[in-house]
């Protein structure tokens, strides 16, 4: 799918067509499976809010397009009965024709109003359709396991948000509508044809057919050719992007006319078959037009004719009447087979939007939950309704109907624990570790060895294959995996940060926290320093990830909020990004302060941080080489050793 | 602007005069059509005239023919000049791109460049077309559709006219008050996408701190705030339909009426009557389809401006009038050179740097980031401009250069370095596209790549995918640098080239150097101590300064930070990753 991603013109969101009238009609039809079921669900989907909507919108088209019928058969009226009859008298009577007009006024008068009605129904179907589509679909994307994220393209994830839903809202106010529109339409000005003249309405239908066969001809010469168009498009920008991305190299290395060169072969290319692709469908056009003019032509010597023999018992008024339908006949003609090609490209956004939406979110079977505690008189444990700086688990066992409520501490033991991403390639094998509250256990190795894998399972971003992992001696599996998060912090490579101020920021690790505790958060983790000197202090708002601090500040701030949390467990992943040394240093003295009186897991890349731990795991190719502290691995002149001292051997 | 972008319609002059001029024809035979519908009602029928409905209704057809010819004709040529006038946006833009120095790629960032060319191009080439072939097609057909009824019968005619400037008027302050809240409403609505980008990108985040519910409420009230804008905005835009249709509507009775009475008078005729209603669909619906490209037109007037920018920019390196073509030797000499990257720039990234390096020397540059050691080496290819002071390669000023000619004899392994798609060899003969095979498999000895080379399954017709994917980052820097081998330079730079590869390998890779291009000025940028203690001379760059230039024995001895930095690799505090990978 992604081969054939939509080009998107940022310009226009939603809502970006202005007055605008129907686009993207044309282009290559994407292939999906089972239209008719995706089609129902969408309709499903806005039909569930808005039903009462839809009605009035088809009842408006109905009153719209029979207040234009009225209108066109108003002519014969106009001409036989109001006009020829007072040709050639004196002083005519014109009392009548008032009338008929007046009448005609009011079937116009509903027709605008029905109109508008609609329009305005519809903006807020369809936005509101979008807006609950949009809801859902992030509601149920933060609901999804951590493997999502990391299986598929983000920016294919957001080209659902902007491309996808942007199609489904034109199919459902501009689409739909105007097929609803059409099919009335020509169903009712069929009707009209046949009271007002047979053989007249034969020819129409003769002229309708060529068209369309002659519409589906160009279409399918048109769709190739566009059909190649996205091809030399999909060459040209994967071109264009790799000599934009290289482009320095390509001045070191006076490489400007080969790479010229290239582009120049693959921009005739799109050249030819753009040029190709958009003739056909230009055609397209004055094609259906004229073919429109020639059915109007004749339908006007056919019916002149007809009239002046009176043969079929037409009259001039009639004449008049029936050509004016014999173009109404033909415009939604046309119009259908375009938007029926975008209900397609709408129902293959939609499509994609479906399957995140059927993605199976991240199941929770946990029941120990976490709570805050007072200890009693005897030393025991109970539960509290109020904030007590205490923390239990609160374990319900089935077997005998009791509740247990253990310290919160901090100890995780990996008991016999094999990992992998998928289930036929294990990353992990056989993994034992034991971390008592306080104890800071590092893990060093290549890349590649399992180091940040680790980070993924104690707090079950990612669950094991097989063997234990257990927190408090209570196997994860049975814990709350919201509270079993809310006890673990975690300090990633690459920061991420919020749209939002700084203060904002820091209180992502605890929603309730005053601003005298970001402020004590922010000096623990040295942030406080830099974020005094920025413009608005605490109140300087961050954007697009940050990007207006630098790498060391925004691991600053994930410190700090990693702090405000005060979480017993935290899982560290050193930056190994360099930065400059005197920001490091704060970064490193943060990091400290951080890990003071917690049970922590680093993913080390500082010695000093593998030196002081209490113990060091060497991992190689997903399996424990070596273990325990920095003294005794020196000593035992194994993997570890050669590292340290530097002579490795690779 | 305009005159930037006419320049580049060039061999698509023809087509695009030809467009409009096509485009009229068919409105011209579509506006004949009518008045001759009304000769066949009048003379034909009401006359009881046979003859003259078949006369007329092959001089009809004969119009419908026509202008079916014009309007192929005109969707043709209107295809090809904007396809056309696409392509030469495209090649200028790229053109151009070509020339710019790295000041000028620093300026625009690479997806800005990638999106100028790709995004916005087909952004202009469809308002081009659209130009080409609405723009006049719009206004002939109210302009003929308007002579057409005043010829029929000028009272009629000038209810029109009332019809056409209040609706012109209407649809004006729909449009300039729907853009306006339209262009409120995208911010608004970029944020929203920019959230969920944050969302997807920061899953661990949210996750770990388990705040789904807190981003789900945040998301849906933004969500909400756009709903009611975006209904807000398209609320003015749904004013259009009624508004056309009570004009149409109105016309049409008053036309009714007044005609009724001319009719009876004998003023008109009735197929005239029935021409001017025709015409009178023409011209509103023509006022409609201006309105609307007015929109479009606006809407790409961003992406004109983007475009503009790039064409506009002139590179700020040039070669000099009577180049030099040869670099004698390997020697650099920085007298007295300060450079800043913007003109404007408070303090400059490098200050007073006077240095000087043998031919053949091998020099290591140390130093924290931001100290500037990447710019000082940029600065020896000319990649660069020194803002003040002189900067001269094997005697001569680096301006002097011919900068193909010193580019070639200077070759630089830049830090974010990229392979091409394309096979190996391919991307070795970058560096000197007559290498023969066993030249580049030389090179890749050297630089210790040929190891894993013939483990490949093509070895050396391995193909790289875009992006260097699938080969790892130490790979693709040794390959950089055996790339940069061929061009078998008088000074090759390696701006933190081996980083990725370890230890060992890079201390193989620097003995092959030794060894191999004696003669060839080495200089080595790094952030380990071991990479560059064995050099002849190392600089120690602080701020944008040198603070100690000598052997490693003389810095260990005299500089502070080189000291400093020693200690922390050696004792602790140092990177350890770095050693393990």
């Amino acid at each position: 799918m992604a081969g054939e991603k939509q080009q998107t013109n940022h310009g226009s969101g939603p809502g970006g067509h202005g007055p605008g009238g129907p686009r993207g009609g044309r282009g290559p039809r994407p292939r999906i499976e089972n239209p008719g079921k995706l089609f129902k669900r969408v309709m499903g989907y806005t039909l569930k809010d808005y039903a009462a909507g839809w009605v009035v919108v088809v009842i408006c088209i109905f009153v719209s397009v029979y207040s234009s019928l009225q209108g066109t058969m108003f002519m014969r009226t106009l001409i036989d009965s109001y006009i020829m009859p007072l040709i050639g008298r004196e002083n005519p009577d014109f009392a009548p024709l008032m009338g008929a007009i007046s009448k005609v006024a009011c079937f116009y008068a509903l027709g605008v109003l029905a109109s508008f009605t609609q329009s305005k129904v519809l903006i807020y179907v369809g936005q509101g359709t979008l807006r609950n589509i949009r809801n859902d679909m992030f509601e149920k994307m933060e609901s999804l396991p951590v493997k999502y994220f990391d299986t598929h393209a983000h920016g294919d994830i957001m080209s659902m948000y902007t491309n996808d839903i942007d199609t489904l809202r034109q199919m459902i106010s501009q689409s739909i509508p105007q097929m609803i529109n059409s099919a009335i339409t020509v169903v009712s000005v069929f009707v009209c044809m046949l009271v007002l003249d047979i053989p007249l309405t034969l020819v129409t239908l003769l002229m309708v057919g060529i068209m369309l066969v002659a519409t589906k001809k160009i279409g399918s010469l048109s769709s190739r050719y566009f059909m190649a168009q996205q091809k030399a498009i999909g060459s040209l920008n994967g071109c264009i992007e790799e000599t934009m991305m290289g482009q320095k190299v390509v001045k070191v290395f006076c490489h400007e006319q080969e790479s010229l060169d290239q582009f120049n072969e693959l921009n005739d290319q799109l050249f030819e078959s753009a040029y190709q692709a958009n003739r056909f469908a230009n055609i397209m056009g004055p094609v259906n037009a004229q073919l429109g003019n020639l059915s109007y032509v004749v339908c006007a010597v056919v019916g002149g004719i007809l009239a002046i023999t009176g043969v079929s018992g037409l009259t001039l008024g009639g004449l008049a009447s029936f050509l004016n339908f014999n173009k109404s006949f033909n415009m939604p003609i046309n119009q259908v087979s375009m938007q029926f090609n975008s209900i397609i490209m709408a129902l293959a956004g939609a499509d994609r939007i479906f399957k995140l939406m059927d993605e199976k979110p991240e199941v929770d079977e946990g029941y120990v939950e976490l709570v805050n505690a007072v200890r009693g008189a005897d030393g025991e444990l109970t539960e509290s309704r109020e904030r007590t700086g205490l923390w239990a688990w609160k374990h319900y066992h089935k077997a005998d109907d009791t509740t247990t409520y253990v310290e919160l501490k901090g100890d995780v033991v990996f008991d016999h624990v094999d990992f992998g991403y998928n289930d036929d390639k294990m990353i992990l094998h056989d993994i034992e570790l034991y971390a008592k509250p306080g104890q800071k256990i590092a893990f060093v190795g290549a890349t590649g060895a399992g180091k940040t894998t680790i980070t993924n399972l104690i707090n079950r971003f990612y669950d094991i294959q097989d063997g234990k992992i257990r927190y408090d001696a209570i196997n994860v599996n049975k814990i709350k995996k919201a509270d079993l998060r809310r006890s673990l912090g975690i300090v990633l490579q690459d920061t991420h940060l919020f749209t939002g101020t700084v203060m904002e920021n820091i209180r992502y690790g605890k929603m309730d926290a005053t601003d005298s505790e970001v402020k004590k958060a922010a000096v623990l983790a040295n942030a406080h320093g830099f974020i005094q000197r920025l413009p608005d202090g605490y109140d300087t708002m961050l954007h697009g990830d940050g990007a207006n601090l630098s790498q060391g500040q925004r691991q600053l701030l994930a410190i700090a909020r990693a702090a405000i949390a005060d979480p017993p467990v935290l899982i560290l992943d050193e930056a190994t990004s360099s930065i400059d040394t005197r920001t490091e240093k704060l970064v490193q003295k943060g990091m400290d302060a951080l890990m003071n009186g917690r049970t922590n897991f680093v993913i080390a890349h500082r010695l000093s941080t593998v030196k002081n731990s209490d113990c060091i795991i060497v991992l190689e190719q997903g399996r424990i080489i070596e273990k325990g502290t920095h003294d005794e691995l020196i000593e035992q002149k194994g993997k570890y050793y050669q590292l340290y001292t530097g002579n490795a051997v690779s | 602007m305009l005159k930037t972008f006419g320049a580049h319609i060039k061999e698509f002059k023809k087509d695009s005069v030809l467009t409009p001029v096509f485009m009229i024809g068919e409105v011209i035979m579509e506006t004949i059509i009518p008045l001759l519908m009304a000769s066949i009602i009048d003379d034909g029928v009401t006359a009881g005239n046979m003859n003259h409905i078949y006369l007329i209704g092959v001089l009809m057809l004969f119009a419908a023919l026509l202008s079916l010819t014009f309007g192929i004709c005109g969707g043709q040529f209107g295809a090809r000049a904007s396809a056309g006038f696409a392509r030469n946006l495209r090649k200028a833009m790229y053109e151009n791109i070509q020339t710019f120095s790295f000041s000028n790629i620093d300026k625009f960032s690479t997806s800005g460049l990638v999106t100028r060319l790709t995004t916005d191009v087909t952004n202009i080439q469809n308002a081009y077309q659209m130009i080409l072939r609405m723009c006049m097609r719009a206004p002939a057909s109210l302009i003929c559709a308007m002579a057409m009824s005043f010829f029929i019968s000028p009272r009629l005619a000038s209810i029109y006219l009332v019809a056409v400037i209040l609706l012109g008027c209407v649809l004006a302050i729909i449009v300039s008050q729907a853009m306006k809240h339209f262009s409120q409403a995208f911010p608004k609505y970029d944020a929203l996408n920019e959230s969920v980008q944050e969302n997807v990108s920061a899953i661990r985040v949210v996750k770990a701190y388990v705040r789904e519910d807190y981003e789900k409420e945040k998301f849906r009230n933004a969500s909400n705030n756009i709903y009611k804008i975006f209904c807000k905005a398209e609320g003015i835009v749904v004013w259009n339909g009624p508004v056309m249709n009570f004009t149409v509507y109105a016309c049409i009775l008053l036309i009714s009426w007044t005609g009724a009475h001319m009719i009876v008078q004998d003023a008109l005729t009735t197929g005239q009557l029935m021409s001017m209603l025709t015409y009178c669909m023409n011209i509103l619906m023509s006022l409609m389809m201006l309105s609307m490209i007015f929109v479009m037109v606006t809407m790409s007037a961003a992406s004109a401006r983007r475009i503009c920018e790039v064409l506009n920019e002139k590179a700020d390196l040039a070669n000099p009038a009577e180049p030099v073509h040869e670099v004698k030797d390997g020697s650099i000499l920085f007298d007295k050179v300060s450079f800043s990257y913007k003109k404007d720039a408070r303090e400059p990234v490098l200050k007073d740097v006077n240095l000087e390096i043998k031919s053949g020397e091998t020099i290591g540059i140390i130093g924290g980031t931001g100290s500037a050691k990447s710019s000082l080496v940029n600065l020896i290819s000319r990649l660069y401009d020194v803002t003040e002071g002189q900067l001269l390669v094997g005697g001569v000023d680096v301006k002097d250069y011919d900068m193909e000619a010193l580019r070639n004899q200077v070759a630089v392994v830049l830090q974010n370095n990229v392979l091409f798609s394309g096979t190996i060899l391919e991307n070795l003969r970058w560096g000197n596209k007559e290498a023969t095979e066993e030249e580049c498999r030389h090179a890749c000895e050297l630089a210790c790549a040929d190891e894993f080379v013939q483990k490949m399954p093509e070895k050396y017709n391995t193909y790289i995918e875009q992006g260097g994917t699938n080969v790892s980052g130490g790979q693709k820097q040794r390959l950089c640098i055996a790339r940069a081998l061929l061009k078998k330079p008088k000074i090759l730079i390696l701006d933190d080239s081996t980083s990725a590869v370890d230890t060992a390998t890079d201390a193989k890779i620097r003995k092959a150097f030794a060894e191999s291009i004696p003669g060839t000025t080495k200089l080595i940028i790094a952030q380990r101590i071991s990479s560059v203690e064995h050099a002849d001379k190392i600089i120690v760059m602080h701020d944008g300064q040198i603070d100690g230039f000598g052997s490693h024995e003389e810095l260990l001895a005299n500089n502070e930070i080189y000291r400093e930095v020693y200690d922390a690799q050696m004792s602790g505090s140092g990177d350890f990753d770095e050693k393990v990978s």
